[in-house]
């Protein structure tokens, strides 16, 4: 299949009810790794997210891809901050995006028990998605968003409200995905997950794209007051 | 007396009993046929004229079954449009009103329950790039047990239904007539105890056939939806 990156943001806005939600933003999203995108409460990482994706509609500017429509929407998986849990078992929850891609259901089931086993589901798989625990349902969802193997994934704060296990277990499926060859962006409030995962950072401000920087001259040498302030903890007004 | 009556399990009662409930299971199933996938497009789908379709549906749901029933017979008689296919006066019509009566109920129910899990799925069905179809089936199937609700509000309005089905049906013995029919017709001829004893089995139809369809589908047990 062909790559449908470098993925280019070009002055993209997103405006609701006159209000600048984000931008304008403009980036290049392209080769390896996971890029975590961070900023305070109500910055824009979502959003933005969101938008890169093409579950938000951009009120200006372009988003330009390396592949066609059909092929790009293929590529690319989202798992939301609250993971969305359908009225089946975690079997059929796993194997629904290999199905409506036409995939028999024999395969999908089978498939699905793989990827149930990988995220530490596999005794789980006849269990309905809406009993498991917050962490199990998040595995769910990468699990979900990782069957078909995409080669860019999109994260809103996965680990948001889980423990420290559950962090883990997640952020381990993340770097495997990545070693497998799937892109990762993530947006995380979490300093400390972010330095564990990042290869660069993008840090977001008031909907403005701030700063793009490599992890370690993120952490060592913000370029931005801002990012220096959100990294020592203070509020940014 | 009306109680003996009905546990007698005479012929004919056996047959108008049969009878009734083919001819509203029959409608509940085509009802349930237009009314869910068109309930589940409605909650998926954003044009301008979809609010006044689901006003429309709401309206329709307290449709008069008279005029229904007459509006059939126009339709049905022989001097109607549809004379010629000879459906007058037979169960076939009758279905045929039953199931205009009921489909506003279980289609404005269902868009009611499908409403719900399209805004707790949408955003998942959008991102996995589900066609209309994939969606409204995937609402359709997740919802199935939610959705039992809006077919038992049509069967229960079904069975229960007298006016549409005495014009289109004729209440003709041994061919149309229904346990709602036979109940108008005894209760005319001042039979009260056979006209009671049909009551009853009218009642414990529906009271067994909710109980049944409940127990089928395990609603209602903690771990199902």
């Amino acid at each position: 299949m062909q790559s449908i990156l470098p993925l280019t943001l070009e002055d993209i806005e997103i405006r609701r009810n006159g209000k600048r939600l984000l931008g304008p933003v403009s980036w290049v999203l392209d080769g390896a790794g996971i890029s975590i995108l961070m900023g305070p409460n109500g910055s824009g990482k979502t959003t933005f997210l969101r938008a890169m994706h093409g579950i938000e509609r951009i009120s200006g500017g372009r988003i330009r891809w390396a592949a066609q429509a059909p092929e790009v929407q293929q590529a690319q998986a989202f798992v939301f901050q609250a993971p969305i849990m359908m009225r089946r078992t975690v079997r059929d929850s796993i194997a629904y995006p290999l199905r409506l891609r036409g995939v028999s259901r024999a395969q999908a089931r089978s498939a699905a028990e793989e990827w149930a086993a990988r995220v530490g589901l596999g005794a789980a798989l006849a269990r309905p998605a809406m009993v498991l625990s917050g962490g199990e349902k998040q595995k769910l969802a990468l699990a979900r968003a990782l069957v078909t193997a995409p080669q860019l994934l999109f994260l809103d704060e996965p680990c948001a409200n889980l423990d420290g296990r559950a962090t883990h277990d997640i952020e381990h499926i993340l770097q495997d995905a990545c070693k497998a060859g799937t892109r990762v962006v993530m947006s995380t409030h979490d300093i400390g997950q972010a330095r564990r995962l990042a290869d660069d950072v993008l840090f977001l401000h008031d909907g403005r794209l701030l700063e793009t920087a490599p992890k370690d001259q993120f952490f060592t040498r913000p370029a931005t007051p801002e990012g220096a302030a959100f990294l020592k903890g203070d509020l940014l007004l | 007396m009306a109680a003996k009556l009905a546990v007698s399990l005479d012929g004919e009662l056996v047959e108008i009993t049969i009878r009734s409930l083919q001819v509203t299971i029959t409608a509940t199933l085509i009802a349930a046929l237009i009314g869910l996938p068109l309930g589940a497009w409605l909650a998926v789908s954003r044009f301008p004229a979809r609010r006044y379709i689901i006003a429309l549906l709401n309206a329709l749901m307290g449709l008069p079954p008279v005029v229904v029933g007459l509006i059939v017979y126009i339709l049905l008689s022989r001097a109607g449009p549809f004379g010629v296919l000879g459906l007058l006066f037979t169960p076939t019509a009758m279905v045929i009103a039953q199931v205009i009566i009921i489909t506003p109920l279980i289609a404005s129910i269902a868009h009611q329950a499908m409403r719900e899990l399209w805004a707790d799925y949408r955003d998942l069905l959008i991102s996995l790039n589900a066609t209309r179809m994939q969606r409204i089936a995937t609402l359709v199937w997740d919802g199935r047990r939610t959705l039992l609700t809006a077919k038992l509000a049509g069967f229960g309005r079904g069975i229960g239904e007298v006016g549409a089905i005495m014009i289109v049906g004729g209440n003709i013995d041994n061919a149309t007539r229904v346990l709602t029919t036979a109940i108008a017709l005894e209760t005319g001829k001042g039979d009260f105890a056979l006209a009671l004893a049909l009551g009853f089995i009218l009642i414990g139809l529906a009271v067994a056939v909710n109980l049944g369809i409940h127990m089928l589908s395990r609603t209602e047990q903690g771990s199902l939806w």
